[in-house]
């Protein structure tokens, strides 16, 4: 069971939810706020390309893209217009907030679309398989993996290389300090969110591909899928976030592979009771940083 | 001491309570049947808000998990109040155990809420240690888990089918009933030793440890109360309803619950009041917008989520602009107080980014 279709598979999913953790991560990192609204991000990306690739005749790369800058642009105008004004209160009218502008976004997308799903248009790559040693593998997961190694590549530089990046890391170390040295809030914060939504927008050109439909409620399964990954790597750090998204691809995988049937479909529950052990036990995270102060008592 | 001077701390849960009663007694005089149905579902909803708000009003901390426990309220009350005939019509998959099991409507009630308070206080006791992010997502993952177990387990809840046959016990009298019941237990809850003992670890936790306060307890108890009163709320609502879905206990109603209690005010009760109330109307007026323009079929596809939309973007301003909600930290009384008296709680800000 475990051969070289199911690894390729498996990276390729771990990828994915890397790419999905990372998305949410770097919010938190910096403002503590878990963003409920992250997963309509991808709807709305999924939107995006189902009325461009079906009612426009640019070239499919242009449509991704354009799909990636729309969610982009709805992560910055969420943070401008809902976050901004409650940053400042507390951290659960934010998450609050958060929580209104996903039914916001979601309800907003019944009203003005439909409730019905959409088939959205993809170029013939995300159907075919190529053959590798033996087995058929979907070029979809080929492509994903080498995308989230180019997106990690890009981030990691930014990160590392640039001025911003630098700002982004101190700011999530300790986010009033960096104020003090003159860095401005709202720029690392909106620099944080746009970055968020590319990911999301990335993220949503697989994650739709997968069934080639767009739904309102589309954006439910993957934020799941990021608070766990999220919660394994340990909400802080970003290296965490990427590793928390493999591990739980290779576990869900895994469960896939050896729980017996009738346990089968507990398996999201599964994994959820283990969030729970692993925020009790091991707030860090499975990968520790260096500190954490979630736990007061 | 005379009676006035006796009554006088009574005067706010006796106001709130009169208020409901009236307004059960208004309802009951118009009879208007739609009216009716639709005040007995807002004093269901008011005993979930209440709910609420008596964990996180007094504790300060977001829990997701309230709407879980108003499923295990409503889906074991439903066990015990259907006949045994009704059960093996409806849910012929239930384990042979469960279907002679047959009592009348308020003993299953209790059994329903003495399960999801039961639930809480096993699964609850190590989570009150954590705070902000981390109690948001574990509470938000006990209803993920609570959501997927109600789903799956169709031995006893049919699965994702809809569950029927319910019988109809919830009438506007036994919901008003309950509501009072509870209004007074959660506002003496919040005046009790233990209220005033969470509010302080709420407002400053190290200084609440430090006066000897066991803030993990506190918490514990506030939790579990919270999940007895949903529980209470899910039978209730169950027995209303008639029939329903796991679908019905998730996300949607999270935040509509949530919704009423942040607008009306989480820091006291008559905001949980006075927000059900105002929501309540506000969805009823939307939802008539609403089936009004689909039946002028104006859009194709139908005109759907605009309620949700107004609901979202009131509930965003309201975090914005008045963040403690309409009724910050005071509570109503008769007669009404003159000019604003604002105390510390409104204004608390709590330590976040300065």
């Amino acid at each position: 069971m475990i051969n070289l279709e199911f690894i390729i598979n498996t990276l390729s999913l771990g990828s994915l939810y890397a790419m999905l953790a990372l998305g949410l991560v770097i919010i938190y990192g910096i403002l503590r706020l878990v963003n409920f609204a992250y997963g309509e991000l991808i709807m709305m990306g999924g939107y995006i390309m189902f009325l461009l690739a079906g009612f426009t005749p640019l070239p499919w790369l242009v449509v991704a893209a354009l799909a990636v800058l729309a969610a982009m642009f709805t992560s910055l105008f969420t943070e401008m217009v809902a976050f901004r004004p409650v940053r400042e209160k507390s951290l659960t009218a934010m998450l609050i907030t958060s929580f209104a502008v996903s039914t916001l976004l979601q309800n907003g997308a019944l009203l003005i679309i439909s409730p019905r799903a959409r088939a959205v248009n993809l170029p013939q790559i995300f159907q075919t398989s190529v053959m590798i040693a033996g087995t058929s593998v979907p070029w979809r997961n080929i492509l994903t993996i080498l995308t989230s190694l180019v997106m990690l590549t890009l981030l990691t530089l930014l990160l590392r290389r640039t001025v911003l990046g630098i700002a982004l890391r101190a700011a999530a170390d300790n986010f009033t300090m960096t104020r003090m040295l003159g860095v401005p809030a709202n720029t690392v914060i909106s620099a944080a969110f746009a970055i968020s939504g590319i990911m999301a927008g990335i993220v949503s050109i697989f994650w739709i591909a997968r069934s080639a439909t767009v739904t309102p409620a589309i954006g439910a399964p993957p934020l799941l899928v990021a608070f766990v990954a999220t919660v394994i790597g340990g909400m802080r750090s970003l290296t965490g976030a990427v590793v928390g998204g493999f591990i739980y691809a290779i576990t869900i995988s895994l469960l896939g592979i050896f729980l017996p049937p009738d346990l089968l479909e507990f398996r999201e529950a599964f994994m959820f009771v283990f969030v729970i052990i692993i925020l009790l036990f091991r707030p860090q995270g499975l990968i520790s940083s260096k500190t954490s102060t979630e736990r007061v008592g | 001491m005379n009676l006035t001077a006796r009554l006088k701390p009574l005067n706010s849960p006796l106001t709130l309570a009169g208020g409901v009663l009236l307004l059960a007694v208004l309802t009951e005089l118009l009879g208007i049947s739609l009216l009716t149905r639709i005040i007995t579902v807002m004093f269901v909803s008011l005993i979930l808000v209440l709910g609420l708000q008596l964990y996180m009003g007094n504790s300060g901390i977001l829990s997701f998990a309230h709407i879980g426990f108003m499923g295990i309220g409503a889906y074991i009350s439903v066990l015990f109040s259907m006949t045994p005939t009704a059960k093996e019509l409806t849910n012929s998959n239930l384990y042979p155990f469960l279907i002679p099991l047959h009592l009348p409507f308020v003993p299953s009630l209790l059994i329903g809420a003495l399960a999801a308070a039961f639930i809480a206080a096993v699964v609850g006791y190590p989570l009150m240690r954590l705070s902000d992010a981390a109690a948001v997502i574990t509470t938000f993952a006990l209803l993920v888990i609570i959501h997927v177990v109600l789903v799956h387990w169709d031995r006893v809840t049919n699965g994702p089918r809809t569950l029927f046959g319910v019988d109809n016990y919830t009438t506007l009298w036994i919901s008003v009933l309950f509501c009072v019941i509870v209004i007074l237990a959660v506002y003496f809850f919040k005046e009790s030793r233990i209220g005033l003992r969470l509010r302080a670890t709420r407002d400053d936790a190290y200084a609440a440890a430090s006066i000897g306060i066991d803030m993990v307890m506190m918490r514990w108890l506030a939790f579990i109360a919270s999940a007895f009163i949903a529980g209470v709320g899910g039978a209730l609502w169950a027995h209303f309803i008639t029939s329903f879905s796991p679908y019905s206990f998730y996300l949607t109603e999270t935040f509509v619950i949530l919704a009423m209690l942040v607008i009306g005010g989480p820091y006291s009760v008559s905001g949980a009041v006075v927000g059900t109330l105002i929501v309540t109307a506000a969805r009823e007026i939307l939802r008539a917008i609403e089936n009004y323009i689909n039946i002028l079929q104006v859009f194709p596809e139908g005109f759907f989520g605009f309620t949700e939309v107004v609901l979202a973007v009131v509930l965003i301003l309201i975090l914005v602009y008045r963040p403690t909600g309409i009724m910050g930290s005071r509570e109503l009384r008769w007669p009404p107080r003159r000019g604003r008296i604002e105390s510390a709680e409104t204004n608390q800000s709590v330590n976040h980014i300065s």
